[in-house]
């Protein structure tokens, strides 16, 4: 329902979307992945019609953002990464403060707020600027839903939120997605992507890929290999120097290790390693994550620093 | 033994309590951090970390007990301690309109390093993070990724026997932020003891040993491996949900 074709913009002499293709379905929660300054709010500015592209095409339902710009304002809601709301106004006025901007009530969509809202009524009279981060985020939420939109966009969300407000927050995304609520949401957490239905991977205004998760983690070429120890500092600089080696990366408790041909060397590496002095080593293939998939997407493109 | 042991503890935290009038934000917290250790902090939002991390870093004092960094009581020693540590946090690392070498000149001579000692270390550092051709450049005008891993490094650059880190790693590639934990182990090969709070759990797995803070209490300290068997948990994301969610 949202089709984004050959999208290019610049600013000044940053491609920050450099020919993005992106088709979301109806009553689909997708997610666009990727790090600070991959172009994950541009891209979703342009399609808000907060933007305007230097060329390619976007259709919102049908609708083109930079001609029917009113149409589109009507039809979606936007949580901005940064916190937007009145904070010198009440809980309950900024809800009813976007509600008549609108041209609604609180009362007539209360049901798609409900669960949410709840949660915060209690506090309904303090300061917007005088909540917690968690419950910032419940009203910020409930304030992009109150005109019942039929797209969803939230620019990070969960940045900066702790674990457990963000595991809340994404409960509440597939609930309002069982209501048909269209839903696009950028991350920069890659554990995040399991979350959704699918997901756009973005990295310096490309595109990487788009499938959904197990798909895109499916994708992985070759074997994968997590080694383990001695010290961490120095098992990563004698992997780096075996001659067969292609990447080492830490990850946690383990190293994850591909050989240049993505085969399995490991025999011959646990050898090297042993000459060099580690003797309680522990080599096993194991199953790729979503990072280990962008990882290599990422230096398939070489996109290094 | 035991003593040669604890000689070897950086931090050592003993029934620390911090009280704001009626409420009570760090409940008699104990624990002791050893020389070259990556200590991972976390907690929820509002369970008492930033409290805590004040009072380590010398900038608060504590209500009860007894807190002692690199050898030095916090309360009464704080300069002592303020020169023994280094602080990186993600909101505010360098300064932006000035270059990288300005930036790592500034941090130096604050922390009281001779200009040859600056120029020495500053050197050898930048050729080391691959930025010495970039060493004129504005902070401004590097990625984010680039920022961070030079703000570690100028957090360091005074060999502080503690480097506190706020959540260093957040928005960052996937690749650079391995590249980041290769800095933070070569610190820690090096005898840097490092002291990490972060929100995104899969980091925690990256810590020799980790703490979980709810409501002003440490309601675990172990390795991660541990608590992961401990709480019949896949990663640590599982346990900390178990260990802070409101049941």
């Amino acid at each position: 329902m949202v089709s984004v074709t050959n999208l290019t913009k610049t600013y000044g002499s940053v491609n920050a979307l450099n020919g993005v293709n992106v088709q979301v379905k109806e009553s689909e929660l997708f997610g666009v992945i990727g790090p600070d300054g991959a172009g994950k709010s541009t891209l979703f500015r342009i399609i808000l019609s907060l933007l305007l592209p230097d060329s390619g095409e976007v259709e919102v339902w049908g609708f083109d953002p930079v001609k029917d710009y009113r149409k589109i304002r009507q039809m979606v809601g936007y949580m901005p990464g940064k916190f937007s709301l009145y904070e010198d106004l009440s809980v309950e006025e900024n809800l009813g403060f976007f509600a008549t901007v609108f041209g609604t009530t609180i009362k007539e969509n209360y049901h798609l707020i409900k669960d949410i809202y709840q949660q915060i009524e209690p506090f309904k009279t303090r300061p917007a600027g005088k909540l917690s981060g968690g419950m910032k985020q419940k009203l910020a939420l409930s304030c992009a839903l109150i005109h019942k939109p039929k797209l969803l966009v939230l620019d990070e969300p969960t940045t900066g939120v702790d674990a457990v407000s963000r595991s809340e927050f994404w409960e509440m995304l597939q609930k309002l997605k069982k209501q048909g609520i269209t839903i696009l949401v950028s991350t920069p957490y890659m554990d995040e992507a399991s979350l959704c239905d699918r997901v756009a991977l973005i990295q310096k205004g490309k595109i990487l890929d788009v499938a959904a998760p197990s798909e895109v983690v499916a994708g992985f070429d070759g074997k994968l290999f997590g080694v383990s120890g001695g010290n961490m500092y120095h098992l990563i600089n004698a992997c780096k120097s075996f001659e067969g080696v292609e990447s080492v990366f830490p990850f946690g408790e383990e190293l994850h290790l591909t050989f240049k041909d993505r085969d399995d060397h490991s025999e011959a590496l646990m050898e090297f390693l042993r000459g060099k002095g580690f003797d309680k080593l522990n080599i096993r293939l194991i199953r790729p994550n979503i990072e280990d998939r962008f990882m290599s997407l990422m230096s398939s493109e070489s996109f290094h620093e | 033994m035991r003593k040669a042991e604890s000689s070897m503890d950086v931090i050592k935290v003993d029934k620390l309590v911090k009280k704001f009038g009626d409420f009570t934000a760090n409940d008699h917290l104990s624990f002791q951090v050893k020389k070259g250790e990556i200590f991972g902090f976390l907690g929820a939002n509002g369970a008492g970390k930033t409290t805590a991390i004040k009072i380590l870093c010398g900038l608060s004092a504590p209500t009860e007990g007894r807190v002692e960094v690199a050898g030095f009581d916090v309360e009464h020693q704080t300069e002592k301690v303020k020169k023994s540590i280094g602080y990186m946090s993600q909101k505010f690392s360098l300064y932006e309109d000035l270059t990288v070498f300005e930036n790592i000149r500034l941090f130096g001579a604050i922390y009281g390093l001779s200009a040859g000692l600056i120029r020495e270390r500053s050197e050898r550092m930048l050729k080391n993070l691959g930025l010495y051709e970039q060493r004129n450049r504005l902070i401004g005008n590097l990625s984010l990724g680039w920022k961070q891993k030079l703000a570690f490094s100028v957090a360091i650059l005074h060999r502080p026997q503690i480097v506190f880190l706020d959540e260093p790693t957040s928005g960052v590639d996937p690749v650079t932020r391995r590249q980041f934990w290769e800095l933070i182990y070569q610190a820690a090969a090096e005898g840097i003891t490092v002291f990490i709070t972060t929100h995104y759990l899969d980091e925690a797995e990256y810590c020799d040993r980790v703490t979980i803070m709810a409501d002003g209490k440490i309601e675990a300290l172990e390795t991660p491996r541990k608590l992961k068997k401990q709480f019949d948990c896949e990663t640590m994301n599982e346990v900390f949900l178990k260990l802070t969610r409101p049941h």
